[in-house]
């Protein structure tokens, strides 16, 4: 009954890795066994983000090239019980990991794990292609503007021509106040451009890159609303249907008199 | 009134969203096609069938294709006709 999920994007630096690490620690507060895997070899950063960075001996590369087993490799989170990490090299490039590679590590920790996830690498190269190779469900993170959103286009048909049918998106950096004043496109909008189902939106906050700055993941912090979406995300994952959450719990007046009034 | 409560609350100018959203839209007709050049093979092959049905075509010359202009994108098909059938009216 395990899943083998990837998360990708297309263009760099939208959310993939802070989007694996919340969701990763999120199914392991609702005490499920996840193993995530950095598969952004050769720019690793999955592992300060969990704020585990101090504890790797061994890496995916050696696990491939036999120098260590995998279980050897995996790093156990000692704040979230049933949270493993299987990080990747700093100093070796790409090419290291094949897709046949991937799909063998997968095969492997599914037998271990409720959820093994994929961070991808950004791009549509070698390392994209190994971890979408191994992975039977995807979720596709973008942020709401145009260059984000045509690559994530691009690779919702490249997942699809891959068998990797119904990815979900989740919307990275929403800024609610941008949307009400027509300078950003709404869930809406994108929803209706990428024609698939929406997993979960997270707000832009400030609060997420204090959270990277500790090592320690929003999801667990009850008082933050990117918090708050993140767990959502988790229920939805688990197969609760959890209702979007209002992402400006304090609007004006002003706002509030506009939508009373029907007007957008 | 609407109208008045409509216009006291709306910008003068529509904002950046809406120019996104075209953009995006137009550059998307290009990605896809040029991403599966099968999609206008398919199209073209299922146009002829189509089309035979009321007339006689140059298969060879006909010519489908994507062309852009200002603010939209349009399909253009030229298509050589040899011959209409006849067909009788129901
Ligand atoms: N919702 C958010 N609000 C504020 N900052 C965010 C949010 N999401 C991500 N960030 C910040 O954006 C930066 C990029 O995020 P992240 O590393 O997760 O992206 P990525 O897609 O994995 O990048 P890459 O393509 O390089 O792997 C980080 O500094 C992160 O803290
Ligand atoms: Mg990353």
């Amino acid at each position: 009954m395990s899943e083998v999920i990837v998360v990708t994007s297309g263009k760099g630096g939208v959310g993939k890795t802070t989007v694996t690490a919340n969701i990763g620690c999120g199914l392991a507060m609702m005490g499920h066994k996840v193993a995530l895997i950095d598969a952004d070899t050769g720019l690793r950063n999955l592992d300060v983000v969990l704020g585990l960075e101090n504890r790797i001996v061994y890496d995916l590369t050696d696990v491939i090239a036999g120098n260590c087993r995998l279980r050897q490799a995996l790093i156990k989170d000692k704040r979230y019980e049933g949270l493993h990490l299987l990080p990747t090299a700093q100093t070796k490039d790409k090419s290291a990991v094949q897709p046949e590679h991937m799909i063998s590590l997968s095969e492997e920790l599914r037998d271990l794990f409720d959820y093994v996830i994929l961070d991808c690498p950004a791009g549509i190269e070698q390392g994209f292609k190994s971890a979408i190779a191994a992975a039977e469900k995807a979720i596709v993170v973008t942020t709401p503007e145009v260059a984000a959103i045509r690559d994530a286009d691009r690779v919702i048909g490249l997942l699809e021509s891959s068998g990797l049918n119904d990815p979900k998106v989740i919307i990275n950096r929403m800024r609610t106040k941008m949307v009400d004043r027509g300078d950003m496109m709404s869930i809406e909008d994108i929803l209706d451009i990428l024609g698939i189902e929406l997993l979960g939106v997270i707000p832009d906050d400030e609060q997420i890159i204090v959270g990277t700055n500790r090592g320690e993941p929003i999801v667990g912090n009850d008082e933050s609303l990117s918090g708050k979406a993140f767990r959502n995300i988790v229920m939805r994952i688990l197969g609760e249907p959890v209702p979007l959450l209002n992402l400006e719990p304090n609007q004006g007046f002003f706002l509030k008199l506009k939508k009373i009034i029907g007007f957008k | 009134m609407l109208d008045f409560i409509t216009r006291l609350f709306s910008r003068e100018s529509p904002g950046s969203k809406s120019i996104a959203k075209e953009r995006l839209r137009l550059v998307l007709v290009h990605d896809r096609a040029n991403v599966s050049p099968q999609l206008l093979q398919l199209l073209r092959a299922d146009l002829i069938q189509v089309i035979s049905n009321y007339m006689e075509i140059d298969e060879e010359n006909l010519d489908v294709s994507l062309e852009k202009y200002e603010d939209q994108v349009a399909l253009v098909a030229n298509i050589p006709v040899k011959r209409m059938k006849r067909v009788a009216s129901s």
